[in-house]
Formats: structure tokens, sequence, C-alpha cells
């Protein structure tokens, strides 16, 4: 496992692939990964084309006999689904939940990770273990618990968490938080220290040249964690469901409306599911070769 | 730079000292939300077709009684997957509602937390005394000799809902009456490939019990004993949970695949005409929004197994229906009072039973003749006489959990092909028993 | 994961990776060593650590030995305290709630290494296959990734909606085109829900495995393979001899984090089956919610997540013990 990369970070377009060899692969070699990735292919795309195609069948379409091809399209579903629950308000809900745990997770990861990554101190190696060890904690646990914390410090403090964007924040931050500071420890360590250093000797506090100097050669790496942390909060469900009420609602709770009390709105559930998925999915590719490249060097090291 | 390792220990101990409050429980300083007297908060449960139907019934009268008082109403409805975990958090922490819709077979169970408003004599007099209410309602509102945890709202009764075409193309002139001739209906109708007689929801854990809980008073069967201890393995529950399995397994008048309905799937499939009959609780809103005209449908009494519909073994139905219940921690329990007043009042029972098809467990709103029509004069009948009430004891959620999951393990069974014996069932039913008794 | 390794051995990672400048700061100019900073650095993670995940838990196990029944939940100090009661019950695996839990741990360790094998196997495969490049690739890695940005409870109830008995697409393929079964079968209750989860988790989890593999063969140095070449080894030696070697410290975090969100995952069930999961797929998770919430035992329910905690603990610390011992003797 020795490391291939130099002092400078990588340029941040596509990271490149060693090519296994200048040889040209074998036939057999060939043809497996034809085969293999045309199945995998299939696999992954069956329930995508399911999703498409069903929220464009007209209701008894989905509630009866699965067809391939719908027997008229309608947009209709995507027109109703903003009636049937108040998606909007789930949406917007779910996007100021998300977006500012991923803002703090990512601030809060940066700063742990540089302690770790730069600093000897006591205590150091006990943090890391009980951060990741908290991965291992089954979230029924804690549910409940956490709950009665969050109304505790509402009573005490007069500072709403439960039932608040911000009780929920504060609790999706914490979940994406140790994968966070993982990967960035593993990233930081492979930004040189000279830089870091070099911009102490001109003058510049730890801070300064954390911000100026560490971050930014590590943007890969927080894009990665960024994603993770976003995706994180976006579709948890547990916590949500008994953590926020009619206003705060989010949209991985939401989604339940449409299975009501007369029907299952199919054709609903699927556009509604991938009007959901398509801001995390589309964030997700875009951003992807930052993930890989942060991956490169932060997790798999 | 030791002050900044003061103040991590600081920060430190001030958490600790957090989790240490919270350790003493949450009654002590929990408090509904309603501090303010002119406000209440109201959870509502999922009566219409979607959230948003319920807003639209329940906001015009929330105004209406804002008007009247002064009291602003906060509503959330909220879905029931999540009410009984929302009342269950809440419990436990006292931060919740002032007022809220129960289901109303959990009051005996949510009684035993201390959490609700006991309705004692005082209470009852000021929204107009217990007489206004029918018995049979007040019967599901928690253990009987003690004080009710909620008053009845909105009641449904089981009842036997038949497609009059499909009854029609079979021949068939007269809907079941008894079991043997629903039986023999449904083969008639179940003939016709891809049609069958009668629609189940077997991965559905309430309507199971409420089936098989008639069925057992039919056979002469409690599922718990005088003394509310579990009891599920009598002859007669077993005979029960078999009678209803087997409509499936070995009368073959449902379809194997309603073994995993959960989600209503046999209404729908009601109302396109592949199932011609369900025992359903007040579904008529429900056949209309699926695009059911009113005359294509029946309805007649649930099956009893011979002669007609009475109590004791003539039973046909459980008492269903939803509970409007007070937290004991809101702030302003007149109000919140005033408010259960507000909704069981004769004017809006009659506005809401006739929004979701229920019926008013308020004599006075009962009597009224928009609750006449032959869709509803049959529910009335049975609420009225020959519906029980289901077990009304603190374990009443765990036994609709675990004999609820044992009907569907056995859906599951007899879908797949497997045998489904009186032993087989009775191994079933112990095991809950034991789950219940273990605890 | 790998980082908790590399902390415990400082020299031996500093002189494995050999990247400059990754000595560690102990030995760096006076201005760094400053004693305060770090922990200022560190205190509002460990503070955020303690609230939501290290008092909660405590608390937990302060539950799990109090008869914590719809009684005492109103007020859960009052609740009587029963000793080793709970735990009792848990395991007293001839008892209908001990065998139950027995029986939904034995489920999770098979579905767990099902899953987490399979997921391991395809994303290792999928990786190894886009290695080079070929025309399309970058669509297709895209698309792999599909499912795992995909928002768990969308993917989850599409799943369920193409498993339906009676409408599923799944039925309708293998039954009504193919005529690989005599009848539809069951994919969501029954035996058959096993199967049924399976497929989903690995659907869901393969693309991390993915990921993972493909960022850890960026690491694998070009040098390796042209030697190699040198040496007359094919593609599929080569495949053989440098790529999976190469990989095998990837592979040591990768699996350990399939394997506890695997365990651990309570999502894919819940949206899959609804509270109550059938017998053949009783996840862990999804029993102790059953357990807890559905029947209104937080005691047990908490008691079963403590004893789930101390396995995961020795499955995790057993394994980082043997894969970091092999490793050191493998890698350095």
């Amino acid at each position: 496992m020795s490391s291939t990369l130099p002092a400078e970070r990588p340029p941040l377009t596509r990271p490149k692939a060693p090519a296994r060899s200048p040889m040209a692969a074998p036939r057999s070699f060939l043809w497996t990964r034809r085969v293999f990735l045309t199945l995998l292919t299939g696999f992954v795309l069956l329930p995508v084309y399911v999703m498409v195609s069903s929220s464009l069948k007209p209701l008894q379409d989905v509630s009866g006999e699965f067809r391939w091809l719908p027997s008229g399209l309608t947009i209709r579903p995507y027109i109703d689904i903003w009636s049937t629950v108040p998606l909007a308000d789930y949406f917007v809900n779910s996007l100021i939940v998300a977006g500012a745990a991923t803002v703090c997770s990512v601030v809060i990861a940066v700063f742990a990770a540089y302690a770790v990554s730069r600093y000897d101190f006591r205590g150091k190696r006990v943090f890391s273990v009980t951060v990741l060890s908290t991965q291992m904690f089954p979230g029924i646990l804690f549910l409940l618990p956490l709950f009665l914390i969050y109304v505790n410090i509402g009573n005490a403090t007069g500072i709403a968490l439960f039932g608040s964007r911000g009780g929920l924040i504060l609790t999706y931050l914490t979940f994406s938080l140790p994968f966070s500071i993982w990967m960035l420890i593993g990233y930081f360590d492979s930004v040189p220290r000279d830089l870091d250093e070099a911009a102490m000797v001109d003058g510049c506090g730890p801070l300064r040249a954390l911000i100026s100097v560490v971050v930014p050669a590590a943007v890969p790496g927080i894009v990665a964690v960024a994603v993770y942390a976003f995706m994180t909060a976006w579709g948890e469900v547990l916590f949500a469901s008994v953590m926020t009420n009619e206003t705060t609602r989010t949209l991985a709770v939401g989604l339940q409306g449409y299975s009501t009390q007369n029907d299952v709105y199919w054709n609903q559930i699927m556009a509604a599911s991938l009007v959901v998925s398509v801001p995390v999915v589309a964030g997700f590719l875009l951003l992807q070769r930052y993930l890989v490249a942060g991956l490169t060097a932060g997790a798999v090291k | 730079m030791r002050s900044i390792r003061a103040a991590a220990v600081g920060a430190v101990t001030l958490s600790l000292a957090l989790a240490a409050s919270a350790c003493g429980g949450g009654s002590a300083t929990g408090g509904g939300s309603g501090d303010s007297p002119k406000t209440l908060t109201y959870w509502a449960s999922n009566q219409g077709a979607s959230i948003e139907v319920d807003k639209k019934v329940l906001q015009p009268e929330l105004d209406k009684f804002e008007k009247e008082t002064g009291i602003k109403v906060k509503l959330e409805v909220v879905p029931w997957s999540d009410l009984l975990n929302r009342i269950l958090t809440a419990t436990t922490s006292g931060q919740g509602p002032d007022v809220l819709n129960i289901g109303n077979t959990w009051s005996a169970s949510l009684q035993a937390t201390g959490a609700l408003l006991p309705w004692d004599g005082k209470n009852f007099d000021a929204i107009g005394g217990r007489d206004r209410f029918v018995d049979s309602a007040l019967g599901s509102t928690g253990v009987q000799g003690e004080d009710p945890a909620a008053v009845p709202l909105y009641s449904m009764a089981y009842a036997l809902y038949y497609n009059k075409k499909m009854f029609a193309d079979a021949g068939i002139s007269e809907p079941p009456a008894t079991w043997d001739e629903l039986v023999e209906t449904g083969r008639k109708i179940s003939k016709d490939g891809g049609k069958w007689g009668l629609g189940a929801e077997g991965s559905n854990l309430s309507n199971n019990i409420h089936q098989v809980f008639v069925l057992g008073k039919q056979h002469g069967a409690d599922f718990f004993t005088a003394d509310g201890k579990p009891d599920f393995t009598s002859d007669g529950a077993v005979a029960a949970v078999k009678q209803y399995v087997d409509l499936m397994a070995k009368d073959k008048v449902v379809a194997p695949g309603n073994a995993e309905y959960a989600q209503n799937q046999s209404l729908s499939d009601f109302a396109k005409g592949k199932t011609a009959m369900v025992l359903w609780q007040t579904a008529s809103a429900t056949f209309k929004s699926l695009g059911m005209k009113d005359d294509e449908w029946g309805v007649a009494p649930a099956p009893v197994p011979s002669g007609a519909p009475g109590t004791g073994k003539a039973t046909n139905s459980m008492v269903a229906g939803i509970n409007l219940a007070v937290f004991k921690n809101t702030h302003n329990r007149d109000g919140a009072t005033e408010f259960v007043k507000f909704m069981t009042s004769d004017a809006e029972q009659k506005i809401l039973n006739q929004a979701y098809g229920s019926i008013p467990p308020v004599k006075a709103a009962q009597a009224d003749p928009a609750f006449g029509a032959p869709s509803t004069a049959v529910l009335r009948e049975t609420l009225a006489t020959s519906a029980a009430a289901l077990p009304q004891v603190p374990d009443e959620s765990q036994f609709e959990t675990a004999v609820g999951t044992a009907v569907k393990e056995l859906f599951a069974d007899a879908a797949a092909g497997r045998a489904v014996t009186t032993e087989s069932v009775k191994a079933r039913l112990a095991k809950a028993q034991q789950q219940m008794l273990a605890k | 994961m790998t980082t908790t390794t590399a902390t415990a051995r400082p020299g031996a990672r500093a002189a494995g990776t050999g990247t400059p400048g990754a000595a560690r700061g102990g030995r760096r100019p006076g201005r760094l060593r400053r004693i305060g900073l770090p922990y200022l650095l560190l205190l509002p993670a460990l503070l955020l650590e303690l609230l939501v995940h290290l008092v909660p838990m405590v608390i937990g196990i302060v539950m799990s030995f109090k008869e914590l029944t719809q009684f005492y939940i109103r007020d859960w100090g009052t609740a009587p305290w029963t000793g080793l009661d709970n735990y009792r019950v848990s395991v007293d695996f001839d008892a209908p709630v001990g065998e139950a839990l027995l029986h939904s741990f034995l489920v999770t360790c098979v579905f767990t290494v099902l899953s987490v094998g399979l997921c391991w196997l395809i994303g290792t495969a999928a990786a190894v296959c886009m290695q080079d490049a070929f025309r399309g690739r970058g669509v297709l890695r895209a698309l792999f990734l599909v499912p795992y940005a995909l928002p768990v409870y969308a993917a989850v109830i599409t799943w369920a909606f193409m498993f339906q008995h009676d409408n599923g697409l799944v039925n309708h393929v293998l039954h009504d085109q193919l005529g690989l079964t005599d009848k539809p079968s069951f994919w969501l209750i029954g035996d058959n829900s096993f199967i049924a989860l399976l497929v989903v988790s690995v659907w869901k989890g393969w693309p991390f495995a993915f990921l993972i593999v493909m960022a850890g063969l960026q690491n694998i140095p070009r040098e390796l393979y042209e030697a190699a070449a040198l040496d007359g080894a094919g593609t599929w030696q080569q495949i053989r001899r440098i790529t999976l070697p190469s990989l095998r410290p990837v592979n040591q975090v990768l699996v350990l984090v399939l394997f506890l969100w695997t365990f651990n995952d309570f999502n894919t069930p819940y949206v899959l089956f609804g509270k109550a999961a059938p017998e053949a797929a009783d996840l862990i998770s999804i029993h102790i919610y059953q357990s807890s919430f559905v029947t209104w035992n937080f005691g047990t329910g908490s008691a079963m997540s403590v004893l789930l905690l101390l396995f995961l603990l020795l499955v995790t610390g057993v394994y980082l013990f043997l894969t970091s011992r092999g490793r050191k003797t493998a890698d350095v």
C-alpha cells in the first residue's frame, strides 16, 4: 500500500486509473466483462425503469396487473403529488434539515480531523475509537433516550429541539460525523504538512493555515464528506418519524402519506419518489468524481 | 490555554448534567404545549381519503370553535403509521398535544400509562353528561369500572359490503347472512376464473384482530380471561382463528394474494370487481373515492353462525371507532374540555360523522335522519344491537401485535399452500400467548 | 477504521505510506505543540457525539435494567429496577421471547454474511471490470452509483411495488413471462421474504463497495502492472496477482463498514415489510423495534439493544485484531 500521491495535490479532474497493462486484454476477459456488466446494468436499471414508467401511468395501470408499457402516458401523478400531501413543505423541510446538517457536519468534521491529523495530544486514540464505535450503535437503543434529552433540554433552557428542525439537524449531523471525520483525517494526512507549516512561518495562526491552505487542498475530500452527510440526512426515516411534527416533517416520512386509508396511489408514490430522488441523485452524480478522488486519498489509504 | 481546557471540562460536565436531569424522567417538568390559555394543539387521526382531505374537513370547524371561544386550535393530522409512536413518545416526555384522537381499541392501553385525563363524573358533566353517549361506544373507552380515558368521537361497525353486479351475474339474489351462506356464495362467485368471493387484509394486524375477535365471540371465546390474563389457546379462540384463515386455506373464497394485503388493497379489488364481498367498517366514502357509484354496491349485516345478529354468540362486529382524549399534561385543561364539548356537540357530531361516513356516538346526533340511509342504517343497527367492544385490558395493543402477527403468519402458510390445521393454529397462538406472559 | 489502526501504530503507518511530511506532529517545532488547540477543535464534535450518541446510550443502558412498560413510561424514573431480568428474558432461548430473539439474530447473521459477501463480490468485480477505459465507461459508472444515491425510502418502496404477489413485476416476469414457477410466489410474506430482502439490500449496497474499491484501485501503482506485463502475465493473472492482493487493506475497511451497516439496517426491512416483518426476514433491528415500540416494553428492547451492541463490539474488536495482524505481516 504505497502511496502514489505526489507532493502537489492532483488536479481536480477525473483521477487517472492506472491501466492494467499496455497489452490488449484477452477475449475471455472482454466477454466476461461484457456479459457481467450487461447483467449488472439490467439489475440496476430495473427498479429505476419501474419507478419512471409507473410514475407516468394512470392509477388503474399500477393497481392492476403489471405491464411493461403504460396503457397511456399521463403526467397527472406529477400534478397530484403536490396536493395529496403537502410535498412542497416537506421538500423545504428536508432541504433545510439536510442542508444545515451537511454544512455543520462538514465544518465540525474539518476541525476535528485537522486536530487529529496535525496534533499529538492525550486522548487522541480514545477519541478516534469512540467516534468510530458510534457507528455500531443500533439506532433503536438511543431513539427514546435522545428524545427524552431533547425534551429536557427544551424544558430547562427553552431551546426547542424536539419537534423542531434544529433537533433533527443536530441528530443527523452526528450521524454522518464519524464517517466524515475518519475520511477527512485520511485526507488531511495526505496533504503535505510543509504547506501549512510554510503558511505558519509566514505568520498565519493554525486556524488561518487550516482555512487558507489545508481546506483548499482537501476540496475533493470535503465534497465527498458533504455528499455523504447530505444523503444520510435526506433519507433517514426512523428518527424523523418520531421527532417531527406537521410543520417540520421531512420527505422520508412525508412520502408515507401516499398510502392512505383508501388506496395506495402507486403512481403518485413513484412520481414523488422520483421527485425527491432527483436532487440527491443529480448532486451525487455531478460530484461523483470528487467523491472517488476524495475516497482515494482519504478513506482507502 | 488553560482556560480552553477548563472550558472543555465545563462543557462536558454541562452535558452530563443535562443528561442527569433527563434521567429524572419526563413528567416532572414536561408540559403540554398549551402554555397560553388561548391556544390548543390537536392531533387528529387520518379519517378521510388523505391528510389533506382531513384538514379540509376539520379546519372550518376549528375556525368555528375559535370564533365561539376565542381559542385557536393548532391542527395536526397524524398518519396512522406514526400516531401510536407519537403518542408513546409524547407520553414518555410529557411533551404532547392538548387534545388528541386515539383508536378506541387503544383506550385501555393508554389509560394504563396515566397520560390521559380520566373522564370522571365532573369532567363528563362539563361536556353535557355521560348519558349523551351511546353505551356501546362508552364500552370502548377504557378498563371497565374505571373512569374512561377518552370520550367517543366517531363510531364505526363492520358490515358486509357486496358488489351488486357480481352477485347478479352469479345468480345470487340475497346477501349471505350466515358464514355457511357466505362460503357458499363465495364459491359460486369464485367459479369464474379471476374472481373471488371475499377480500381480506392478511397482513394488516389490526384488521386480523377485529375479524378473529368477532369470530371468537361467535365461538364463545374471549381472548382474555375475566381478570385480564391472555387466553389465546382456548378451543373457541383456536376455532375462530382457524375459521378465518380457512376462508383462504380450505374454503378458497379468499384469493391467496390477499395474504400480503395490508394497505386496503382489498377495497380496490372490490371496487374493480375482482372480489364480490368485503367485511369492512364504514367503507362508503372509500368506494366513492375509488370511483364506485353508490348504487353499485350493497351493504348487509356481517355474517353470524346462524339466526340473526344479536349479542353473545350472535355478535357480528367489534365496536370500532375513534375516541377523543385530553392529555393530562395540558396547561389549558378548561380550553381542552371546552374543545371536547364542542367536538361532541350534536351539531358538530352530525357534520363530522357525515363527512367521514361514520356513526355519531352521541345519541341525539345518531337519531338524525342523515344517518338513516340504508348504508348507514346497517351500521347503526349493528352498533346498537350486535357489536362488542374489544377486550378493554392494558395489554390490548400487545394483543393486537401478537395475535395479529400469528394470523398473518397463518395466512402466509395458507397462501403458500401449506396446511393450516388446528394444531398449527394452536401452536402459533400458544407462542403469541407466551410472548405476552414473558414480559 | 484504517485510521484506528493507523493511530495505534503511527510509526508503522508513516513508514508504510512513505508520504513525505506524514510524520506525526509530536516531533514538530514548538508552535504546533500548543496543548489547548486540538481540544478546542475537537470540542464541537465531542459535545455532539456526547449529546446524541454517548449519553443516550448510557440512558439506554440504564433503561435496560428497568421494568419499563406502559405503566411506567410516563415517568420512567419511577419504574422499578429489575436487575438482570430483562437480560434473562432476552437470552432464555427456551422461552418464546429468547427463542424469537435467537432466531432473529441467526437470520440477521446469515443475511449479513450473504449481503456483505454479494455486495463485495459484485462491487469488486464491477470495479475491476471498469478499471480500463472503454467507451461508455463514464456513463456506466454514473449509472451504477444510482442505487446508492437514491434515498432509501424511494428505492425500497419501488422494490416493494415490484415484489407484490398479484401485480408485481417480479412475478410477472418469473411466472407469466418465463414460466419458471407454477404459480406466482409470495415475496413480501413467508419464506421468500428473506430472498426479497437480500436482493434489495444487495441492490442498494453494492455500489458502495464499487465506489470504495474503485477508489482503492487508483492507489495501485502502475509500475506493478508494467512489471507483471514484462514478466508475461496476462490480464487474468494481473488481476489475480496484483489487483486483488493490493486491495486487501481497502477490503479490510470496506467489509467492516458494510458489516456494521447491514447488521444494523433498519430502514430496508421497515419500508419493505412494515412494522411486523415476516419471520424469515425478521432482522434484529426491526425485531428490537417491535419489542420496544410496538409492544411497549422499552426495558426488554433496551436490553436486547445492549446485547446487540456488545456483540458488534466483540466482532469488530476481533476483526480488527485479526486483520491488522495479518496486515502487519503482509503489508509492511
